[in-house]
């Protein structure tokens, strides 16, 4: 379920400022090393831990996009695209200078030790928090985007650029904001699976493929598509292991490939 | 003097919008044709189904006889249609001689050649000259076509329309932009090609001096449809047309 | 005149100067084995592969406006073709392993073409993107065929051999060097000619006009394809000179972070005729410097990729050309004039 949250904020930053980040899922892998170094190594309350971990991965976007990628944005797409790869290689080493290159384990906060069963197996109820809380996230990032000034100015300037500042939106500002907002939905994303997953360098090139693939089949700039996406890929992938866990990578990137190849603007996105 | 394209029945939907309303015509070669009309009127539509940019919903076009309906562009070139763009596509970084080139090397088929130099072939280097000559830029022939100025653009666009020897050539508002000068260096310049006989054009245009000095035969649309057709003056004393131009001084 | 008029009939033109430092440097890459070491020689020969490379992925971009980020898939199909079929020979030979691979190559890149071209700008990258990292996955996980992750092993540097005609032994890395330099200029020298014939010309078309290249009475699908085909030749030459020469193979070569390097080349050098080149270059002696100091060379080769990108757009070459020559050619002219 945090896919969807990772690939929100991927499809995001593409739909509203035309950025195709790459380096998405290492903002991802920021946001768990942030909210690890707050929750373990500085014992604070896991949920400050997430807090402080969102607003620094939202000052890395900060920086990302206010220095580096408006000044791109009239050149063609793909320097952007080579800019986050770039990135990507700069976060990595910068995690690995900054928490060195093993493997660190959190501990699952105590109040969500226990299991559930469900269907007769146990099930952690950490689970079903990330679950419920992506589904609490979609509903408010849905409301803010439809019902708050701000969102409504950012879904404008989403679908027709010039339009929204001829009518007075300060374009480069909601940029910035929007991709902020697209950072810490991955930080939140990363954050919150701290205490399930080991923090490794490189875990954002794993991500975001599976990030990718979600925006991809959902349509590049659909929040609604991200979400549908997120729970086909979460489905066959479950069932790519149960089937043939041999090719669980390659499926995934051949059910891209054939989605970029039939309809490369997925189910919801908007022109190709 | 033979049929050289014909259109029957052309209609062309943008989702419920009907640009295109089932329109028929007959075009005779060496008769120079102004089509012209209001914003919004179909020219530039019809200009593209004639040339393949756009699929008709219905209808059927005809080159010389031969169904070109689903024939894609670059055969409709080979076939002998050549077509200049409102909006300027020369190739910016590309010299003059190189916009020019292309098209030239096409029509002598040697476009796919990948071993001898582009500018060695003897033909087309002097294809390339002559075309280069008449629009009057074989002078900045080495410039990039980037740099040209505005005036130049639109005759290197002719002349890139030019090169491929088309046998039917549509003008989409060549004298857009110009300043007088210009203005008359075009008109003479079509004047002339079309003297010659080898092409015939069919020019879509809102400046009335032009279209009244140049058109044999004058086309007026309006939403999609043909609203008068015939020769020059006599489709100035048309009354439709007169209130459709209301305000101009015909 | 020109000052430098001496030979007699033979003007030393300053335009001929280029021409000239490339013989000095094709003459001292012909005589390096005789002075320095293996290591050298398997630099440079690594250096000529990323040049490959470089050109497949500027004939691309720079040339046709394509971005790809798979052309590391045509290296992999190569140098992996190239290692089945010299592993699976009785006698094997480097000829049999070449063309054999190159021939396997055009049919990959023919199909991944076909359906890749009918994209354009970010879905290219993306498909291309994605293809490639199929391909790696695949690569990692048939582990019966191509060893997975660990990859192939003691693959033989086959001997240059024509039966019956004569057999060279590839064995000594000299010898090996040899054929890569010959192969590698080849290369090189046909690039030059195909950039520059009216195919090379129909390519910078569609960078500039797609949509006017058609009205030249030019397919635009049909060039791309050529052009893809080419560049995935080229990609997948650099992957059959790869394989003898390292006589290992693993997956890691179908990766985005394989596709990537000569992308940077690019940048580096300009996406001009020897942009790529040079940028190879510069970017394998960077590479090698930063390595000996950390092995966190992923930092600063991103911070050099980011000011890279948000600064020299053209490149070392493309910057060149636009300033430093045409003042060389305008200080020219001027002493002409007088």
């Amino acid at each position: 379920m945090f896919l969807w949250l990772i690939a929100a904020g991927l499809t995001l930053a593409f739909g509203v400022c035309g950025v195709l980040n790459v380096a998405h899922g290492s903002l991802y892998m920021l946001g768990a090393y942030f909210c690890f170094t707050f929750y373990e190594s500085l014992g604070m309350n896991f949920w400050l831990g997430i807090v402080l971990a969102i607003l620094c991965v939202g000052g890395v976007g900060f920086i990302m996009e206010r220095f580096f990628f408006r000044r791109l944005y009239p050149e063609p797409l793909e320097f952007q695209l080579i800019l986050t790869f770039a990135f990507i290689y700069i976060l990595n080493n910068a995690v690995t200078l900054g928490w060195g290159t093993m493997l660190l384990v959190p501990r699952m906060p105590s109040y969500f030790m226990s299991t559930v069963a469900v269907l007769g197996r146990p099930f952690p109820i950490y689970n079903l928090f990330i679950i419920g809380i992506g589904f609490a996230v979609a509903v408010v990032v849905w409301f803010v985007l439809s019902r708050t000034w701000w969102g409504r100015q950012v879904t404008a300037s989403a679908s027709d650029r010039e339009m929204a500042s001829a009518l007075g939106i300060n374009i480069p500002t909601i940029f910035t904001t929007a991709f902020i907002f697209a950072a810490a939905l991955a930080a939140f994303g990363g954050a919150l699976t701290t205490p399930v997953r080991v923090c490794l360098p490189g875990t954002g090139e794993g991500i975001i493929v599976q990030a990718f693939v979600v925006t991809v089949i959902g349509g590049l700039g659909s929040l609604k598509g991200a979400l549908i996406g997120a729970i086909i890929v979460g489905v066959i992938s479950s069932l790519c292991t149960l089937i043939v866990p041999f090719f669980e990578l390659f499926s995934m990137y051949a059910i891209m490939a054939i989605v970029l190849l039939i309809r490369p603007q997925g189910i919801f996105g908007g022109a190709a | 003097m033979s049929e050289i394209l014909r259109a029957e029945g052309l209609t062309k939907y943008f989702g419920d919008f009907l640009a295109i309303d089932g329109v028929s015509l007959s075009f005779e070669s060496g008769v120079l044709t102004s089509i012209i009309g209001p914003n919004g009127a179909g020219k530039t539509t019809l200009i593209n189904l004639f040339t393949g940019s756009l699929r008709p919903s219905k209808g059927k076009a005809y080159f010389k006889g031969k169904d070109i309906t689903r024939l894609p562009t670059d055969k409709r070139i080979k076939e002998g249609i050549s077509r200049s763009f409102q909006i300027m596509t020369i190739f910016p970084k590309l010299t003059v001689k190189q916009n020019v080139q292309l098209p030239a090397l096409a029509l002598f088929g040697e476009n796919r050649g990948f071993w001898a130099k582009a500018d060695d072939h003897s033909s087309v280097a002097e294809w390339v000259e002559e075309v280069l000559k008449q629009v009057v830029l074989w002078e900045e022939r080495d410039v990039l076509a980037g740099e040209l100025s505005h005036g130049d653009m639109r005759l290197l666009e002719m002349g890139i329309a030019l090169a491929s020897k088309p046998e039917l050539c549509f003008l989409d508002e060549p004298s857009s932009g110009m300043n007088p000068g210009e203005r008359t260096k075009v008109l003479e310049l079509i004047k002339t090609l079309a003297s010659k006989g080898e092409t015939t054009f069919i020019i879509i245009e809102h400046d009335m001096d032009v279209v009244f000095s140049l058109s044999d035969r004058l086309i007026v649309m309006n939403k999609g449809a043909i609203l008068a057709d015939g020769e020059v003056g006599q489709v100035r004393e048309n009354k439709e047309v007169r209130e459709i131009y209301l305000g101009e001084e015909v | 005149m020109s000052k430098l008029q001496n030979f007699s009939g033979f003007t030393l033109k300053r335009e001929h100067i280029p021409f000239a430092l490339l013989i000095a440097l094709i003459i001292f890459l012909l005589v390096v084995p005789q002075f320095f070491g293996d290591y050298i020689l398997y630099m440079i020969m690594r250096i000529l592969m990323l040049c490959l490379l470089a050109l497949s992925v500027n004939l691309l971009l720079g040339y046709t406006g394509l971005l790809s980020f798979g052309q590391g898939m045509f290296y992999a199909i190569g140098a992996y073709a190239c290692a089945k079929i010299l592993m699976g020979m009785e006698s094997p030979s480097l000829f049999a392993g070449l063309f054999g691979a190159l021939a396997i190559v055009a049919v990959a890149s023919l199909i991944l073409g076909f359906l890749s071209i009918r994209h354009t700008a970010i879905y290219f990258a993306m498909i291309t993107l994605c293809f490639g990292m199929m391909l790696y996955a695949l690569l990692e996980k048939w582990e019966g065929f191509t060893g997975g992750d660990d990859g192939l092993m003691g693959i033989p540097r086959a001997p240059l051999e024509i039966p019956h005609l004569f057999s060279i032994n590839m064995a000594p890395l000299g010898n090996y060097y040899y054929f890569v330099l010959i192969l590698s200029l080849i290369a090189i020298f046909v690039f030059y000619r195909l950039v520059h014939s009216p195919l090379g010309l129909s390519f910078q078309g569609l960078r500039d006009s797609e949509q006017r290249v058609s009205f030249t009475g030019i397919s635009v699908m049909k060039t791309r394809l050529l052009c893809f085909v080419i560049a995935g030749l080229y990609a997948g030459l650099a992957g059959v000179l790869f394989t003898p020469m390292e006589q290992t193979l693993t997956p890691v070569v179908s990766h985005w972070s394989t596709s990537t390097e000569p992308i940077i080349a690019v940048l580096i050098g300009g996406m001009t005729f020897s942009g790529p080149l040079v940028g190879s270059v510069i970017y394998f002696i960077v590479k090698d410097v930063i390595f000996r100091y950390t092995i966190y060379w992923m930092l600063p080769l991103g911070i050099i990729i980011v000011i890279l990108v948000m600064t020299l757009r053209g490149g070392l070459m493309g910057t060149l050309q636009r300033g430093v020559l045409p003042w060389i050619r305008s200080r020219l002219s001027g002493k002409e004039e007088q």
